[in-house]
């Protein structure tokens, strides 16, 4: 039997590791993905905003957390993402798993940013300072650089094929900033305010607040979704453009 | 095993005949000690009580500097793709190379350490710490390094990235090596730093030769 008689099976799995099937396959979701984010932005920031009580202690202060809490959960999310995709990188080879990790590095680093811009907004009138070098905001400094060095990393490489391999085990060392971020305020008790919301025993906040931080959380998932989906599809249509351009200047003058 | 110690016996070997450049790490460390006192003014009280920080800093900012000498050298004469094949895992000659390279770095430090003392204003139970802080913190450094190095070592203009990238992860042996120096919490805080370093020391080989393998790709 000789290697191009060899017939290869496509299940659903295949169809979603190979680039030129992801390009086809995504080019019909991003549009309608993008629509459902709009949407649910709508929903929640009228809910947050409008149809929310405020708390009894600071007042209509407490809205900024419907934006601050979706960015710092999203944050640790994408990083658990590009962990996966490490994961999938090193073990499984999988061809699209580094372009997943380049995409989303820029996201998360943004999401970081925005959460510790926000909470420092939150903080001045409430908590009286713009920062603290308590546990949860350092180890958050810290996986905003982190996930920087992860972005200079990708840049300073020319083969970004031998990029993706390094910049994965340079992701999961990063990853055990995950569980101290989640942490952090249980071991070191200072100032910001411990979990409420993914606790042993439960939400423990009432309904009529974590319905629009929930709609929320899902609006910004969303949100990163389709900009990671467009920005893997850049990706790959950038390698080519780079290998299209690379084939001319080879066969030039031919 | 005898390939192991020949692999340091090298290092030391070559770093020794080249010279100098543990020299230029110890007068670099010595040199952060003699401005920040021109930064921060020379209140005696203020400087003993900041000393530990600085200590840490310089002996931080100086482990960052002599980084790219750990793989770079072998990966410009070609050495890196021989450890391939030798007789011991790529793991073992990194840890060897962590070894010598402490030796060459760290060890001068730690020697240069009475020396900042003096001019930080440190008094002996402090000094002593300090050493004993630098002692069990600096290889947990060397080991990031290692992984920092391994991941830029086939980069020809990488040069700030590497200590970049392991900044952030060098932060609690900082917090700790500073925490161990002087007040209550020492003892806690010198256990906690000998146990970040045996951890990093055991698993950041790994990390390094995985890296060294990709690179070398």
């Amino acid at each position: 039997m000789t290697l191009d008689a060899t017939a290869r099976k496509t299940n659903w799995f295949s169809r979603l590791a190979h680039p030129g099937q992801f390009l086809s396959w995504s080019r019909l979701i991003v549009m309608p993905l993008a629509v459902l984010t709009a949407l649910c932005f709508a929903v929640g920031l009228w809910v947050a905003f409008f149809n929310s009580p405020e708390d009894y202690q600071m007042g209509d202060m407490v809205r900024v957390m419907y934006i601050h809490v979706p960015n710092a959960w999203l944050s640790q999310f994408v990083y658990g993402l590009m962990a996966a995709s490490a994961l999938g990188t090193l073990v499984w080879r999988h061809p699209l798993a580094d372009v997943a990790n380049k995409a989303a590095a820029p996201l998360g680093a943004a999401f970081t940013a925005l959460a510790l811009f926000t909470g420092a907004l939150w903080g001045r009138p409430t908590w009286g300072t713009f920062w603290e070098w308590d546990g949860r905001m350092t180890s958050t400094l810290v996986l905003l650089l982190i996930y920087l060095g992860i972005v200079a990393l990708w840049r300073a490489f020319d083969d970004q094929l031998r990029a993706g391999r390094v910049v994965a085990i340079v992701t999961l060392v990063g990853a055990i900033n995950i569980p101290v971020i989640k942490f952090s305020v249980d071991w070191w008790n200072t100032l910001h305010q411990p979990a409420s919301v993914f606790t042993a025993e439960g939400p423990k906040m009432p309904l009529s607040i974590l319905t629009p931080l929930l709609v929320m959380m899902l609006a910004f998932t969303l949100l990163f979704l389709t900009l990671h989906m467009v920005g893997m599809r850049t990706e790959i249509l950038r390698r080519r453009a780079e290998t299209m351009s690379r084939q001319a200047a080879l066969s030039g003058g031919q | 095993m005898s390939a192991f110690w020949a692999l340091i016996v090298r290092d030391l070997r070559v770093s020794t005949r080249i010279g100098g450049e543990a020299l230029t790490l110890v007068l670099f460390f010595v040199m952060i000690g003699v401005v920040v006192p021109f930064a921060v003014g020379p209140d005696k009280v203020q400087l003993a009580k900041l000393a530990p920080g600085i200590v840490w800093i310089a002996a931080f900012l100086s482990m960052l500097l002599g980084l790219d000498r750990l793989f770079r050298n072998d990966d410009e004469d070609g050495s890196l793709l021989l450890f391939r094949h030798a007789a011991i895992p790529m793991e073992a000659i990194v840890v060897a190379k962590v070894i010598a390279h402490w030796l060459l770095t760290a060890l001068p430090l730690i020697f240069a350490t009475p020396v900042l003392a003096i001019l930080l204003a440190m008094d002996f139970a402090s000094w002593w710490q300090t050493v004993l802080s630098l002692v069990l913190g600096t290889p947990a450094l060397v080991g990031f390094g290692a992984l920092g190095a391994a991941v830029t070592v086939s980069l020809r203009r990488g040069g700030l990235i590497a200590p970049v990238l392991i900044l952030p992860l060098c932060i609690p042996v900082l917090i700790f090596g500073v925490g161990a120096i002087g007040g209550d919490s020492s003892g806690p805080a010198m256990l906690f730093l000998a146990a970040i370093t045996l951890v990093v020391v055991a698993f950041s080989p790994f990390a390094a030769a995985l890296a060294l393998r990709t690179a070398g790709d």
